[in-house]
């Protein structure tokens, strides 16, 4: 195992997060403010209740994840598509280094990262809402897991994309939809019956819920369902990126 | 010889069926400068590639060290640095911090004092804290050579190194080139210039269409370069050669108009002088005399044109 490589991709990542922090931070920090003050205070005062728990609260998981998903994905792809765009990327394909190595590297850095705004968020979240966290050990596991899983397809479509439009697309034609059908907003029983079934193909209700579960104890789907659609999601992420090393998919000729 | 880097049978064909390596054999010694020399699109930087693990064989192997580069790919590749020939540089990156990439990439712990010795060698201490990007493309090639020295390789390669640099860094470099040689590493170059191979290169390979053509000591190059050669051009033609002038190993013309005689320059006599004697001797009579010299060049135009 090749540690150092590891250590070293990841601290020049986390070194390109510090230089961009203000941007990092800021406009995740700032947009989730703007949520919480138009949903939760403008519109969440002619809402009551939903499943027990005021609006306001409510979204505070849904927003986290919305946050963290775009980010972790933004951030992972970014980060391989970058060397691949100024050819330094010869030097991961010489370097003594394993898929393992660049993936924990790579998307180390950027789960980090994502992880590092979702913590931001929730704080910024107490100055607005009074929330409670029912289970905080769970909370944090999914919040890592999704960061982690997310980190791995941003890995996949930054391998995948072959220009700087491509590399946003996916995370706005794919991700923000799935995001915001996902019940960030609402709680999917409260949709017609027919899209609540179509919704479970969805694999971020099972996220947003699972979340969702860790803060007031109440799931659109059981927390069991949850942990296996993330596990079978990780999974299936980490045998794609596998198989793209064994094949040189999109990196080696 | 001891090999450090043995190919075998290396075979690249590219995704659209182009064959870009037609079976190449090559053994490089441990400490040689090896050039190779070959026209745009001839393999050069397919075979440094294949070599290095940017891009993978089609058939065939390759051992750097005696470990396969395919199945032992972690100690085969931790001895080899390279320099590609495109200039692939993250731009926001400091000097030091991409060099010291480098090193940690290739699985050494860092070490500050080894990568200023490095930046120093290769005349980079004034620009350590610079952004790459406001570095001349000149200087750039030298924080390429300077990430590729970071991790302490045995075998360095360095494909078109002299590539858009002036003289005067050209020299720099193979400056640089003889000490990396002197402390035992072993460097395979490519280049289009054949000076370049002249001045620094103890064998010398010819590259072409994805073929190694020929793979020679400089020094016998040099010598066969050593050697001149005088044609005589005849008033008769001449049916065969005399036998009176049959110890100048002569070579006769098909249509015996002229014979040519190869000597070497550097011979204590060339025998020219009595060549010509004997020539009157057997009755043959000269209309003029031409002497002609090969080159490096010639060799290499000669065998490339060939194909
Ligand atoms: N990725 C690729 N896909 C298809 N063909 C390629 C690819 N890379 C190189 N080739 C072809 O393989 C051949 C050898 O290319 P290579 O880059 O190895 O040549 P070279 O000797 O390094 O040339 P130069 O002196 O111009 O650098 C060329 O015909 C080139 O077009
Ligand atoms: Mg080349």
């Amino acid at each position: 195992m090749n540690l150092n490589a590891v250590k070293t991709i990841y601290v020049h990542e986390m070194r390109r997060f510090q230089r961009t922090i203000m941007q990092s931070l800021v406009s995740p920090v700032l947009s989730t403010s703007l949520y919480f003050v138009v949903f939760g205070a403008a519109i969440g005062s002619r809402i009551d209740q939903v499943e027990g728990v005021s609006y306001g609260a409510f979204i505070v998981p849904g927003l986290i994840m919305l946050s963290v998903m775009t980010q972790a994905t933004s951030n992972a792809s970014f980060g391989i598509y970058f060397p691949k765009f100024t050819g330094t990327i010869y030097e991961l394909l010489s370097a003594p280094v394993s898929f393992l190595e660049i993936v924990a590297g790579y998307v180390g850095a950027a789960a980090t990262k994502a992880l590092f705004i979702g913590i931001i968020i929730l704080v910024t979240a107490f100055f607005f809402i009074d929330i409670q966290i029912a289970h905080p050990f769970a909370m944090l596991a999914l919040l890592v897991l999704t960061c982690i899983s997310f980190s791995l397809l941003g890995f996949i479509i930054g391998i995948w994309a072959g220009n700087f439009e491509q590399l946003q697309l996916i995370p706005l034609l794919v991700i923000t939809p799935l995001v915001f059908l996902g019940g960030s907003f609402y709680s999917i029983t409260m949709l017609p019956p027919v899209w609540q079934a179509i919704t479970l193909f969805n694999p971020v209700v099972y996220l947003i819920s699972g979340f969702r579960w860790s803060f007031f104890g109440v799931a659109d789907v059981s927390i069991g369902m949850s942990m296996l659609a993330i596990t079978v999601f990780t999974t299936g992420c980490l045998a794609f990126i596998w198989w793209i090393f064994r094949t040189g998919w999109r990196i080696r000729q | 010889m001891t090999a450090i880097v043995s190919v075998k049978n290396l075979r690249k064909s590219y995704a659209g069926g182009f064959e870009a390596l037609k079976s190449v054999n090559l053994e490089i010694a441990e400490g040689e400068i090896l050039a190779l020399l070959g026209p745009n699109g001839a393999g050069k930087t397919t075979l440094i590639s294949t070599i290095c693990g940017i891009t993978s064989p089609t058939s065939g192997t390759v051992t750097v060290g005696g470990h396969d580069t395919q199945k032992d790919y972690r100690a085969a590749r931790a001895m080899i640095g390279l320099v590609p020939q495109e200039i692939s540089l993250e731009p926001f990156e400091t000097v030091r911090a991409s060099v010291q990439f480098s090193r940690g990439l290739f699985g050494k712990p860092r070490d500050d004092g080894k990568v200023d010795e490095i930046l120093a060698q290769l005349s980079l201490d004034d620009k350590k804290d610079r952004k790459i990007m406001t570095l001349s493309g000149g200087m750039k090639r030298r924080v390429l050579i300077a990430k590729a020295l970071a991790h302490e390789p045995r075998v360095l390669f360095l494909d078109e190194p002299s590539a858009g640099v002036d003289v005067e860094l050209r020299k720099d470099m193979w400056a640089v080139v003889a000490g990396l040689k002197a402390s035992g590493v072993t460097i395979i170059l490519t280049t289009h210039y054949i000076e370049e191979a002249e001045a620094i290169a103890d064998r010398v390979g010819i590259i072409a269409k994805g073929e190694i053509l020929l793979i020679q000591d400089k020094a016998e190059l040099m010598a066969q370069m050593g050697k001149k050669q005088l044609r005589i051009d005849l008033a008769a033609p001449a049916a065969e050669i005399p036998a009176a002038l049959a110890k100048y190993a002569l070579h006769r013309a098909p249509d015996g108009q002229s014979l040519t005689y190869t000597y070497d320059t550097k011979g204590p006599r060339t025998g020219i002088t009595t060549l010509l004697n004997d020539l009157q001797n057997a009755g043959l009579q000269m209309k003029d005399l031409q002497t002609q010299q090969s080159s490096l060049e010639d060799i290499f135009v000669g065998l490339v044109k060939e194909e």
